[in-house]
């Protein structure tokens, strides 16, 4: 596409906005929205920290229940108090130490199921792009088959069958996730495949493991860096989604979305119970998706997601 | 273009082959309907007399061609306990689920379009910067818990609105809502980019030029043409919208086919679960179909490419 020069649009009047951006306010721009990545990054790497240091920072232990103090409200409400700052459960457990100690399976299942499907994902990419002709057709045919369909409703079906836990839920959001992978690394896949470094390698008698793994894999570690990032966050969401509806991780073990699952129960008279775990689903996923656009602007500005 | 529409034809029939293969497996592979109809520690005989019973110690591909047979005539067998056939149940039950769908999609659009019009138009703006936030922040909204926090403000503190259910307009507004703020961010940058991409062509300085106001080149000459990607982006996001409405519908207790799935996957009911797996693929594939048409009757370039 040919960029307007200012003279040629002049002729409607003055269009300031679509002049073309000098190469230092462009640098400029990119470097304004890396901040945000970078700051996205350290708050990221707090809400990590505290989740794996959750024993020695909870205020108390998030399964310790206290009749006498359910339904506490939050410290800065009237009722409140500074033992528990946002409050507690229904069976009186504190909600701050449980928001903390929720992060270790959104977190830990994000990243599993992310590695899971990551792996499947790009060998399916390669192959589809490397090889071509029948077995890119029947993985794509599966590719367009998964990506047509609500992941959601065929997560919520092998959930039933096998039954809730936190390996199952790994393994689902893992088996399901790949499909997005696939179609980015086939489309690289297909254009590196033609390059000339790699007709080079070919010429010189390369085997197929060592063009792929060699010569192609290299060139298409930013992409599956991006757009692993950007998963973990729809990960999260989906498996707090999944524990919200009783399917995932089982009470009383603290995930965000069963407190928020619990908590709904209790709106009538105590939002802070299903506010706080969904404020900080919210953090995170947003946190993660700030630290993926920084990556693509970083790494692979051209990446079409 | 009948080759492009059989090209289509041929995609359906393959997705949703895909999809019930998917969804047969799902019961017969990976779980064991026996297991769910007899308790573990009932003798082996019984198990096995069951299995003869309900045809499992066939042949995989033959207990799926069963399957398959019955379901195309609408036989998804009975509910295992609402003693009605499976399909009825689910049938009953789509309406609402499509209402929910296209309201949501009619709230989206609204809220997309003309923010990502003005953003197209001031880059750079307060405007378009406001939009960038919110996108950024639409997309990592969870919706149902966007979805309980509506209920906590508009029905429990304000007491203006219904929590949930289903009859009256003032039903439709949080749901629809919730929904469309799932779809609202990525259909605002896509017409953000789109009116972007148009605004350089040539012919909407030709327009100009013939001194076209405006107002008429954004809206007759440069919308139109940005619509392209947007309608088939949300064609083929239809299947996410139909999920983020069954995230919706399970929040707001709203009677369609997602909360009649969750109910029978939680009493295991799996007729009633397989027959809104397909159902819901079929409509999902069909809308796909006709987006994917009405996209190529406009734009000619897509019949060739295709």
């Amino acid at each position: 596409m040919t960029a307007l020069a200012p003279r040629e649009v002049a002729l409607e009047g003055p269009r300031p906005a679509e002049a073309v951006p000098s190469a230092r306010v462009v640098s400029l721009r990119r470097l304004w929205r890396l901040k945000w990545g970078v700051a996205a990054a350290g708050v990221m790497a707090l809400i990590v920290a505290s989740a794996v240091l959750a024993p020695w920072i909870a205020p108390h232990d998030p399964l310790q229940v206290n009749i006498r103090h359910r339904l506490g409200p939050p410290a800065w409400l009237p009722g409140g108090t500074a033992a528990h700052p946002l409050g507690t459960d229904q069976v009186g457990r504190d909600l701050l130490s449980r928001v903390i100690y929720g992060g270790q399976v959104s977190l830990l299942v994000g990243v599993c199921a992310v590695l899971v499907s990551a792996t499947l994902g790009v060998l399916l990419g390669l192959a589809a792009g490397y090889f071509g002709g029948r077995l890119d057709w029947l993985i794509m045919t599966l590719v367009n088959v998964m990506l047509t369909f609500p992941f959601v409703l065929l997560a919520l079906a092998v959930i039933a069958v096998l039954g809730p836990s936190l390996v199952n839920m790994i393994a689902v959001l893992g088996a399901a996730g790949w499909p997005i992978y696939t179609r980015v690394i086939r489309a690289e896949t297909l254009s590196i495949r033609e390059r000339d470094f790699v007709v080079a390698a070919r010429a010189l008698g390369l085997g197929h493991s060592r063009l792929v793994f060699r010569q192609i894999f290299p060139n298409l570690v930013s992409p599956i860096v991006v757009v692993a990032t950007l998963q973990v966050a729809q990960v999260i969401v989906l498996e707090s989604f999944l524990s919200f509806l009783g399917l995932g991780v089982q009470p009383p073990t603290p995930a965000w979305g069963n407190m928020l699952g619990e908590g709904r129960v209790y709106m009538l008279n105590s939002w802070w119970i299903a506010a706080f775990p969904g404020l900080a689903i919210f953090c995170t996923t947003l946190v993660i998706n700030l630290m993926g656009n920084a990556l693509r602007d970083w790494l692979d500005p051209h990446l079409k997601l | 273009m009948k080759r492009y529409l059989g090209r289509q034809v041929v995609q359906l029939v393959v997705v949703i082959i895909g999809i019930s293969v998917l969804s047969f497996a799902i019961l017969n592979v990976i779980g064991d309907p026996v297991l769910l109809m007899v308790p573990e520690t009932a003798p082996k005989e019984e198990h096995e007399r069951i299995r003869k019973l309900l045809g499992l110690d066939r042949p995989l591909y033959e207990q799926y061609w069963k399957f398959a047979s019955r379901a195309i005539q609408g036989d998804f067998g009975r509910s295992w306990y609402g003693d009605m056939p499976a399909f009825r149940l689910v049938m009953e039950r789509m309406p609402p689920t499509l209402y929910l769908t296209f309201a949501g999609l009619g709230v989206a659009l609204a809220i997309a379009i003309p923010l990502g019009v003005v953003a197209a138009l001031r880059r750079h703006s307060i405007v378009d910067n406001l939009c960038t936030v919110l996108a950024v922040g639409g997309q990592a909204m969870p919706i149902f818990w966007l979805g309980i926090m509506l209920i906590i403000i508009f029905a429990v503190r304000l007491q203006v609105l219904p929590a949930s259910g289903y009859g009256t307009w003032q039903h439709f507004l949080m749901p629809s809502f919730t929904l469309g703020a799932f779809l609202a961010p990525i259909t605002m940058r896509l017409v953000r980019s789109g009116i972007i991409e148009v605004m350089s062509m040539e012919y909407i300085k030709t327009a100009r030029a013939k001194g076209v106001g405006e107002r008429l080149v954004v809206v007759k000459h440069a919308f139109r043409n940005a619509c392209i990607p947007v309608v088939t982006v949300i064609g083929l996001q239809f299947g996410q919208l139909l999920g983020g409405a069954i995230v919706t519908e399970t929040v707001f207790a709203w009677p369609g086919v997602a909360t009649l799935t969750v109910e029978a996957i939680r009493t295991q009911d799996f007729p009633v679960v397989q027959c809104a797996v397909v159902l819901l693929a079929v409509v999902i594939v069909v809308v796909n179909l006709a987006v994917d048409t009405i996209v190529g009757f406009i734009d000619p370039r897509i019949r060739v490419q295709a």
